[in-house]
């Protein structure tokens, strides 16, 4: 089992070296001088010059590759053009409500999806699982921002029940900061169900199937036991997968929705940073998200081992 | 087996078609379709004739959908920007496809260039669609070309995937043993034996790609990082009329539900498409 952490942990560590050279080649793609794209139209020659200096852009490009993929392994993403401070400062400061916002729609997410998609596919076929499926269907087909835009027009700016857009201000405590989550995790959180809860019911109506189940029944085990106990348990490994690999519909949630409540987080700071070309901020963002998108994925196959003791390696 | 032999196999439309909701979703899609591509004939007006007069005037009468803050009628813009947002979806489905089936075919039938075509494919996929979506743009520049590349850049991965599985499995198949052994080149092996059995994935696939990247065009559009904004999308329109919510939700209602009806008809008819063309594969959703 050893060796299979130590070779998940190198395959993981090839993933992230590529993310890196991706996220070089990305900026590199920009045609033209990327130091005049950064600075726009009104710069001179001479602001471009230097900045294609500062940023070391005059070296040739493998020295650029390793100098650039050496800094990021210790930590360091390069300088942000508007901020004038290093990125990891600038995404560390934006941290906050794109993490709280993520966590809570996900536990929002789960708190639908896994008993809806148990009980539909408990009950297979009546019209609570058509329903369910239908609804979650139509979830994924419908743009995250304008269920976002729809929910803050009616529940926040008519009926007042949520505060309609902010963080709170910058003096807002940590509960008024967290009262203005509420409606963006809501809608994220519906968002993200409906991949959820696909996949609970496909995996709980395969283990429902099995052999187990029905000794289980057949000794006279009541039906919440058999369900809850024995087959919620192994139906959890696929779940756990999925919610791995929602993270990245989350974060793609989160910069949209950020952007409809005007929170300020990391999705709104990338959309800012594209507005003002600061190509930086959106490396340093993409190379944040990719590894943490890694590592998740490697902790959820890694928790396989804890939930089912038939899986070995 | 081909496209066009596909659509001929006995059972195939009467497969796809058993469940009401694939029928409907196709005829509901070829409406829409219908409807933007005839856009020049059937809408009631000009797309750009402003008229201050008029300005956010409430659906009915004139304006069956109401006009926006200049006064353009709002169903005529409709039409017109479903041209773009279909166009997008629809490049962005071809060209990921061809792109994603280059990459899995070359993985999957070099052993030497599978692991690093498929640890790129993997790195590919690390990136969230949007995200990755927004840095190339900002890159590239936003035009309705370069937008099509940035998202068949995101979703090729998928096919590639997908074609690289497939065709590991194809490529032990007898026949393509008996077909080397008869000196065909590998190129010729490549597309008329294996790909040519690997059709129904992709097909299915690039529908889902289709309907994500109407999505996603949408979300970069409303972020304002998407094509240029004074090119009409479902997205834009939905940008522009946010700062009218108060007063004329209608402006964003209608455009979002052309977005996820087109999209839901979508993932409807892939759903179908897969259950008709691998009735294995139906059982596990």
């Amino acid at each position: 089992m050893t060796r299979y952490i130590v070779q998940r942990m190198v395959g993981m560590l090839v993933v992230v070296l590529l993310v890196l050279t991706i996220a070089f080649v990305i900026v590199r793609l920009a045609p033209g001088d990327p130091a005049a794209l950064m600075l726009g139209p009104e710069a001179t020659p001479a602001e471009a010059a230097e900045l294609r200096e500062r940023l070391g852009l005059n070296e040739p490009i493998p020295i650029q590759y390793l100098s650039f993929v050496g800094n990021a392994l210790r930590g360091d993403l390069g300088t942000s053009i508007f901020f004038n401070q290093p990125v990891t400062r600038v995404l560390l400061a934006r941290a906050e409500p794109t993490v709280y916002l993520a966590l809570f729609s996900l536990i929002i997410a789960l708190i639908i999806a896994v008993p809806i998609g148990i009980y539909a596919a408990y009950r297979r076929g009546s019209w609570l699982d058509q329903t369910a499926i239908s609804t979650a269907m139509l979830a994924a087909s419908v743009p995250s921002f304008w269920t976002g835009l729809m929910f803050q027009r009616y529940l926040a700016t008519e009926l007042g029940w949520f505060p309609a857009a902010g963080y709170g201000g910058p003096d807002a405590d940590f509960w008024v900061r967290m009262g203005h989550l509420v409606l963006p995790s809501i809608v994220l959180g519906i968002v993200n169900s409906a991949l959820i809860l696909r996949f609970t019911r496909a995996s709980m109506l395969d283990v429902l199937g099995e052999d187990y189940v029905r000794t289980a029944r057949s000794k006279g085990m009541t039906e919440w036991r058999v369900v809850l106990r024995h087959a919620l348990k192994n139906a959890a490994i696929p779940i756990i997968t999925v919610i791995g690999l929602t993270f990245a519909l989350l974060v793609s949630g989160a910069v949209v929705t950020e952007r409809v409540f005007n929170i300020p987080g990391m999705g709104n700071l990338v959309v800012s940073a594209v507005l003002r070309r600061d190509y930086p901020v959106i490396q340093g963002t993409l190379i944040v998200v990719a590894t943490l998108y890694v590592f998740i994925n490697l902790l959820t196959d890694l928790l396989y081992l804890l939930v089912d003791k038939r899986v070995r390696y | 087996m081909s496209a066009s032999a596909l659509a001929d196999e006995p059972g195939f439309l009467e497969a796809l078609f058993a469940r009401r909701a694939v029928l409907v979703s196709l005829i509901v899609f070829l409406v829409i379709l219908a409807a933007v591509i005839l856009a020049p004939l059937i809408a009631p007006a000009d797309p750009s004739a402003m008229s201050v007069r008029n300005r956010l005037a409430a659906p009915g009468g004139d304006y069956w959908l109401g006009a926006d803050a200049f006064g353009r009628d709002v169903l005529s813009r409709l039409l017109y920007a479903g041209q773009v947002s279909l166009t997008i979806g629809c490049g962005v489905a071809l060209v990921a496809s061809v792109v994603g089936i280059v990459f899995g075919l070359v993985a999957g039938f070099f052993r030497r260039l599978d692991g690093p075509v498929s640890r790129i494919v993997d790195a590919m996929m690390a990136f969230p669609d949007i995200l990755l979506a927004i840095a190339l743009v900002a890159i590239l520049g936003g035009s309705m070309i370069n937008v099509i590349i940035a998202l068949s850049i995101v979703y090729a991965p998928r096919i590639a995937r997908i074609v690289r599985a497939s065709t590991l499995v194809i490529r032990e198949l007898p026949f393509v043993e008996a077909a080397q052994a008869l000196g065909s080149s590998t190129g010729f092996i490549m597309i008329n034996h294996v790909l040519r059995n690997i059709v129904s994935p992709i097909i299915v696939q690039a529908t889902f790609i289709f309907a994500y990247a109407m999505l996603a065009e949408a979300g970069l559009s409303f972020l304002g990082v998407g094509v240029d904004p004074s090119t009409p999308t479902w997205g834009t329109m939905i940008n522009e009329g946010r700062q009218y919510i108060d007063q004329a939700a209608f402006l964003i209602f209608f455009p979002g539900i052309a977005i996820s009806v087109s999209v839901l008809c979508l993932q409807l008819i892939g759903d179908g498409l897969r259950d008709a063309l691998d009735p294995r594969i139906a059982k596990e959703l």
